[in-house]
């Protein structure tokens, strides 16, 4: 199973643990200025949003890259920056839609997420459940389930054998 | 270490900045903020100087945790002597800027002098330059900030500073960062705008790393907030409800200051509640909570974001004022709600806005507008004074009039900006002035809760729940319950909870997380990221040297043990409803066992003995 980064930002209060995760886990050093997920502050309407790669099946920064410096992981799906290979050139900061590669001018290559390897620090360091990890082809299952919910009639159906009674179709 | 190992130190006189290295000797024995700015403070300024003076210094300081992954490592103090106490002050925030200033690479800026002309401090890392501030200097905190974000072209910069109250001497002005935290008490901010220093702008880069043992800090953070997830105050009331969850259970309890303290429950709390809050107006149909929002690191996330309906008459023809901002926490719904006897939940909320937008502490304001109350039904404060409002208690106009005039400096704002004491006195009635030592009461009525008389009295900036919140034991049960009508115990109880808060307020950690957290479970996250072996016991010491070296700087300014007292109204005026109908505060028997188990003379001085023992 390929699993996804699911961002929900109606749950996200802004606290950076999950910046402070990124940087550490890929730096050795807890500086949100040097992570790769982003949490976005809209201060006028309160609302906050992280923001990351979301690994494109056909990743613009890939076929950008005139050196293939990014590859796919097979495992996870990840889109990763081999570094030996990276010439820092920033082709694919321009081509990637998202804004989310990044030039890091300390090591002079591009940086985006990489899931780490599979068990992202994102989603664990998260206390809200704003940043979870999840199936990647059912990321949508938990907002099905509540348009679910609210599909119910508000009268109680019970649970008959009403399927032969046509009549019960009319009233919904 | 989580230290950075850096001071700057900023001359203001001669505009020079330098650097030296953090004394790691003082570190081991303070710690970090709280406890080592004071440290410096002590060591480099004179006790009797005026706070207003060149001679005082200002201190921005971090602690070892704050920009690490700690839950709430993002804190910050403010130290400085205070122009509204004379004694030491020392005022706390949140929000993101302490730790851009610590990821700069900063432990500390101890600022000296006054400037010729008003600038500000812009830290890039390693890169520091005081810049012209010409041009935001009469700006308020929002205007300010964004003058300063669209000039640097930087959307990532934080910045603390002052707004117009500070500029004009309000002696309870405020530091305020991102908008809406705030250094709120005592008057820091006034100190700052003394000097000529309008704002310090960070942007940092390097972040914190040389965590001591980067594992076991990394699994003790992580334990610590299982413990903060899984408590009922921590991981359920605070983050849904705020501090604001404290509005109908003090309420209850009958220790709400109402209308100058002279009452002690106010029939409008549940109208300005926490649960109010979330209640849709009837006028727009949204709530007020707009929703709630961390400080760095936080994983509680107590903050409140509100919004004020667009057709009240504090907003109606101000556009400015329709997007969400800083809501309400408990002690500004108090001072702005039930001690002025207000239950118009948009109109104290819009005052909170107003108090972040200029930099005003909106406890002291609150209580100064319930003493201005107070004198205008007494017919001592008239029209002629106040320019035609009239402060009757209940009257959101009068409040909203009060901040407003605050803010810009102008007409009966001079004289609410003076503080309650030194406006009583003006008006002819100190005995009004709800305060210790001149600094106003928060919303803890002592006649309900009498361990915090004891708090309010002993506190080194005059009262402050902040200090020793006895509240915690008293009334919610943590860490365990104590009758709040007893007397018996208190004075252990307030020591313990001063000592154990002195050492939260030196790490870099929200004090909101004693709610959940012990000693015990901050020593291992600080013992994994510092050198010097931090025990519990070690922190318990800490705290006890750090309240007795702010007492010794209070001593030599002139705030004594006489000083250790409340308003007449609250030893002598009966509380007049709830569990403590016909109580007053029995401050005269806790008092002198305080002195005892302090190590301290009948006076209240720190005998010889006990500075040996603490290392003073």
């Amino acid at each position: 199973m390929l699993r996804a980064l699911k961002l929900e930002p109606e749950k996200c209060t802004g606290c950076l643990q999950c910046e402070m995760a990124c940087s550490y886990e890929n730096e050795g050093v807890f500086n949100p200025s040097k992570s790769r997920i982003k949490v976005f502050m809209f201060h006028d309407t309160g609302r906050f949003a992280p923001y990351t790669c979301t690994q494109c099946d056909e990743a613009w920064c890939m076929h950008a890259c005139p050196v293939e410096a990014i590859v796919v992981n097979e495992t996870t799906g990840a889109k990763e920056v081999l570094e030996d290979t990276c010439v820092g050139c920033k082709v694919c900061t321009i081509a990637c839609p998202f804004g989310t590669v990044n030039y890091n001018s300390a090591s002079g290559k591009v940086v985006k997420c990489d899931l780490c390897g599979g068990d992202p620090w994102c989603a664990k360091a998260c206390p809200t459940g704003a940043i979870t990890y999840v199936d990647g082809d059912h990321t949508g299952l938990d907002r099905m389930r509540a348009w679910a919910q609210r599909s119910q009639p508000v009268e109680a159906s019970f649970n008959t054998p009403a399927s032969k009674d046509v009549s019960s179709y009319q009233r919904a | 270490m989580a230290w950075t190992n850096k001071v700057m130190r900023v001359n203001l006189t001669e505009g020079k900045i330098t650097e030296e290295p953090l004394n790691m000797e003082w570190a081991q024995q303070y710690l970090g903020q709280r406890g080592l700015a004071t440290k410096y403070l002590v060591e480099e300024v004179d006790p009797t100087c005026d706070a207003l003076g060149p001679d005082n210094k200002f201190i921005v300081t971090t602690g070892p945790l704050t920009g690490t992954m700690a839950s709430t490592g993002g804190r910050y103090s403010v130290v400085t002597k205070s122009p509204l106490t004379g004694t030491v002050a020392c005022s706390n925030s949140g929000g993101y800027f302490g730790a851009e200033l610590k990821a700069a690479g900063w432990d500390m800026i101890i600022f000296e002098g006054k400037s010729p002309k008003p600038v500000y401090l812009y830290v890039h890392d390693d890169s520091v330059q005081l810049m012209d501030a010409g041009d935001i200097w009469g700006k308020s905190v929002w205007e300010a900030d964004e003058i300063l974000h669209k000039k640097h072209q930087d959307a990532l910069i934080k910045i603390a500073l002052v707004g117009r109250s500070a500029e004009n001497g309000c002696l309870y002005s405020a530091v305020v960062n991102d908008l809406h935290r705030a250094a709120g008490r005592s008057g820091v901010g006034t100190v700052m705008a003394s000097k000529n220093l309008k704002a310090v702008v960070a942007r940092g880069t390097k972040g914190v790393g040389n965590i001591k043992d980067p594992m076991r800090f990394l699994q003790a953070t992580e334990e610590g907030k299982r413990v903060l997830r899984e408590n009922a105050v921590t991981g359920e009331g605070l983050p849904k409800y705020g501090t604001q969850v404290l509005m109908n259970v003090i309420n209850e309890s009958g220790a709400m200051p109402t209308r100058n303290m002279r009452e002690t429950q106010f029939e409008g709390a549940h109208k300005i509640s926490g649960e109010a809050m979330h209640e849709p107006r009837a006028s727009d149909g949204q709530p007020n909570l707009t929703t709630n929002a961390a400080c760095f690191g936080c994983t509680i996330a107590c903050g409140r974001i509100s919004t004020v309906d667009q057709g009240h008459f504090t907003i109606k023809n101000k556009p400015e004022y329709w997007k969400a901002s800083g809501g309400l926490e408990y002690e500004a719904a108090w001072s702005l709600g039930s001690d002025n006897g207000v239950d118009d939940l948009d109109a104290i909320t819009y005052a909170n806005f107003v108090c972040n937008e200029d930099g005003i502490d909106p406890i002291s304001f609150g209580a100064t507008v319930a003493a201005a109350m107070e004198l205008y039904e007494m017919g001592v404060i008239t029209n002629e004074h106040t320019g035609g409002m009239a402060y009757n208690f209940g009257s959101a106009e009068a409040l909203v009039h009060g901040v407003e005039m605050v803010a810009a400096g102008e007409g009966f704002g001079r004289d609410l900006a003076l503080g309650s004491r030194r406006m009583c006195e003006k008006y002819g009635h100190p005995e009004l002035s709800m305060t210790v030592k001149s600094q106003e009461f928060p919303a803890y009525d002592p006649r309900g809760i009498q361990g915090m008389g004891l708090a309010y009295a002993t506190s080194n900036r005059g009262a402050c729940h902040l200090r020793g919140y006895t509240v915690a034991s008293e009334i919610l049960g943590i860490p365990e319950k104590t009758d709040p009508l007893a007397t018996e115990g208190k004075a252990e109880l307030v020591k313990a909870f001063q000592d154990a808060t002195a050492a939260f307020d030196s790490s870099g950690l929200c004090v909101f997380t004693s709610f959940a957290w012990t000693l015990d479970d901050v020593a291992p996250q600080l013992d994994a990221a510092c050198e010097g072996g931090w025990t519990t016991e070690k922190l318990v010491e800490l705290g006890e040297r750090i309240w007795n070296m702010e007492r010794e700087f209070n001593r030599l300014a002139g705030v004594t043990g006489k000083d250790d007292t409340l308003p007449k109204r609250l030893l002598e005026e009966a509380a007049n409803a709830g569990p403590a109908q016909g109580k007053v505060n029995e401050l005269g028997k806790m008092l002198p066992e305080y002195y005892k188990i302090r190590g301290w003379t009948a006076d209240g001085v720190v005998t010889d003995e006990t500075k040996q023992r603490l290392g003073l």
